[in-house]
């Protein structure tokens, strides 16, 4: 699976695409081949405030509930109401089935997150996949 | 966020493995540790697999599982009825040669060491088949237990490579591998035949599924457990078998309500409350733990196991707390999951009787918040009867 250049990732398996002030986020598709099938996600309402490295919601597989951490700061500005009713698209196309878009606080956090190569690579030591 | 799915375990030393571990990890199988036992959690999506397709593909078709953890204690000799009289609920008596009973064997205070099948063999020859994760403290309790009895106890579990062939295609696919009439051996009943051309398997008409389906005890070798478990993927490729991990059999025994030890039965849970009255037999005058749960029905019960379905949007998990309407705690759930099958949410819960009502609305607290679920008559999903 190619992780693509224009996201950036979090050790915690959550991708954002960066698009000026704005940015849209979801789980990799290493996160949801971890997770199985994915029957359920609990996300925040626009206007919610999120805290990078702070959970804003929770992602469910049949088996296990999985927290989601902000992988920036700022307000969601748009959820994803598909994903209510068909969770399993995360698990079709992870990279595809963003959960919320979202009004950036401070752009320049995503300096920390991994690229795409470096994540490959933590993915690559977490031990296959 | 998936910390709690990559508990995956790295292999060490204390962590045991089937015969099938190599296969299992050749398959791409997610492995989990299970009561210190590396499973298989399920299969990978690239061969058709995933709890949810596991799981349908039992309801509708035929899956195969490795239960090699579970155990087998061998009880024989001329007292080898009295003895499993005296250390199991139900009663044993009734056994014809072949057949078997879901049991259980208790504590002196009713409560349970473990949910047992009991088989019985031939003349004075009984087989317990018994959980992982009570393998040794049910042998040594077994041994223990039964010491003024004419009987030997045999600890074989590791002994056996134990396959279980679940769903209503699974008597068609292990048709075709042995020369046992399976036409002739009824739901709970074993017999002996040739499978694989291996003379002399137990073949037992039994499961965890709630469906039709069996299960063989193969010898435990790596090379004949691997041969078995090839041939048995490849007869069951016509109606459509997949093999099977331990999710999947975790969301079909709970939709049949299926007890799972340390979740619906426990050293702290008694006979009456988890509701399994009818495979106790009070009528019997002598066996450990009948005195407290006469004692135990005299005095009432004070929490009894109810089956919910969620009302609300939200999944119900084993261990989340049970509210009244005031928010008061009444109980727990014991375990909860997405219903694969019945396209629902379900649990199993500890409550305090009067609210056991079926119909009526209790909730349980997810992150936080209090989500409504309704009592419903359980078990959840019921094998359609043969025509």
């Amino acid at each position: 699976m190619s992780y693509p250049t224009d996201f950036k990732y979090t050790k915690e398996h959550e991708w954002i695409k960066p698009d000026g002030g704005n940015a849209t986020i979801g789980i990799t598709h290493y996160a949801q081949e971890s997770l199985g099938d994915i029957v359920f996600v609990d996300l925040p309402k626009p206007g919610a405030e999120l805290t990078a490295g702070k959970t804003f919601g929770s992602v469910e597989s049949v088996k296990a509930v999985s927290d989601l951490y902000a992988p920036a700061s700022g307000t969601v500005t748009e959820v994803n109401g598909d994903l209510t009713t068909a969770p399993e698209k995360i698990n079709q196309d992870a990279h595809g089935a963003w959960m919320l878009k979202m009004k950036l606080k401070n752009p320049g956090e995503l300096n920390a997150l991994l690229s795409s190569a470096d994540y490959e690579k933590f993915v690559a030591e977490q031990g296959g996949h | 966020m998936i910390e709690a799915i990559l508990s995956a375990v790295e292999t060490t030393q204390s962590v045991r493995k089937t015969a099938l571990n190599a296969v299992h990890r050749k398959l791409g199988a997610k492995m989990v540790e299970f009561n210190g036992w590396d499973m298989p959690v399920e299969y990978p999506a690239s061969i058709g697999c995933g709890i949810i397709a596991e799981h349908m593909a039992v309801r509708t078709g035929v899956g195969i599982f490795d239960v090699s953890h579970m155990g087998d204690i061998r009880l024989a000799g001329s007292g080898a009825l009295a003895a499993v009289q005296h250390i199991s609920m139900n009663d044993a008596s009734r056994l014809a040669i072949g057949q078997a009973q879901y049991s259980a064997l208790l504590y002196p205070q009713g409560t349970f060491v473990d949910d047992v099948i009991v088989h019985r063999l031939g003349e004075d020859e009984y087989l317990l088949v018994i959980n992982a994760g009570t393998r040794e403290k049910d042998f040594a309790w077994v041994r223990d237990t039964t010491r003024e009895f004419d009987c030997a106890v045999e600890n074989l579990s590791d002994d056996y490579t134990q396959i279980a062939i679940q769903g209503s295609k699974g008597v068609h696919l292990l048709q075709k591998l042995t020369d046992a009439d399976l036409s002739a051996v009824k739901f709970y009943w074993v017999t002996r035949g040739a499978v694989c051309g291996l003379k002399d398997v137990l073949i037992a008409r039994t499961g965890y599924t709630g469906e039709d389906g069996f299960e063989i005890y193969v010898p435990s070798d790596e090379e004949t457990s691997t041969r078995v478990w090839n041939e048995v993927l490849e007869a069951g490729r016509e109606f459509g078998a997949v093999p099977c991990g331990l999710g999947a059999r975790n969301t079909l025994r709970l939709e049949a309500k299926l007890p799972l030890y340390g979740h619906e039965i426990s050293d702290t849970i008694n006979v009456w409350e988890a509701g399994l009255d009818r495979f106790c037999k009070m009528e019997k005058p002598e066996f450990v733990g009948r005195e407290a749960l006469d004692r135990a029905k005299r005095e009432g019960l004070k929490r009894t196991l109810v089956g919910l379905e969620m009302v609300e949007r939200g999944i119900a998990r084993d261990g989340y707390k049970v509210l009244d309407g005031s928010g008061t705690e009444i109980g727990y759930v014991t375990s909860g999951s997405p219903a694969p099958f019945l396209k629902k949410n379900i649990a199993l819960a500890y409550v305090p009787p009067e609210f056991a009502v079926v119909g009526s609305g209790i909730n349980i607290e997810i992150r936080g918040q209090a989500v409504k679920t309704e009592v419903v008559p359980t078990p959840f999903y019921k094998k359609p009867k043969k025509n």
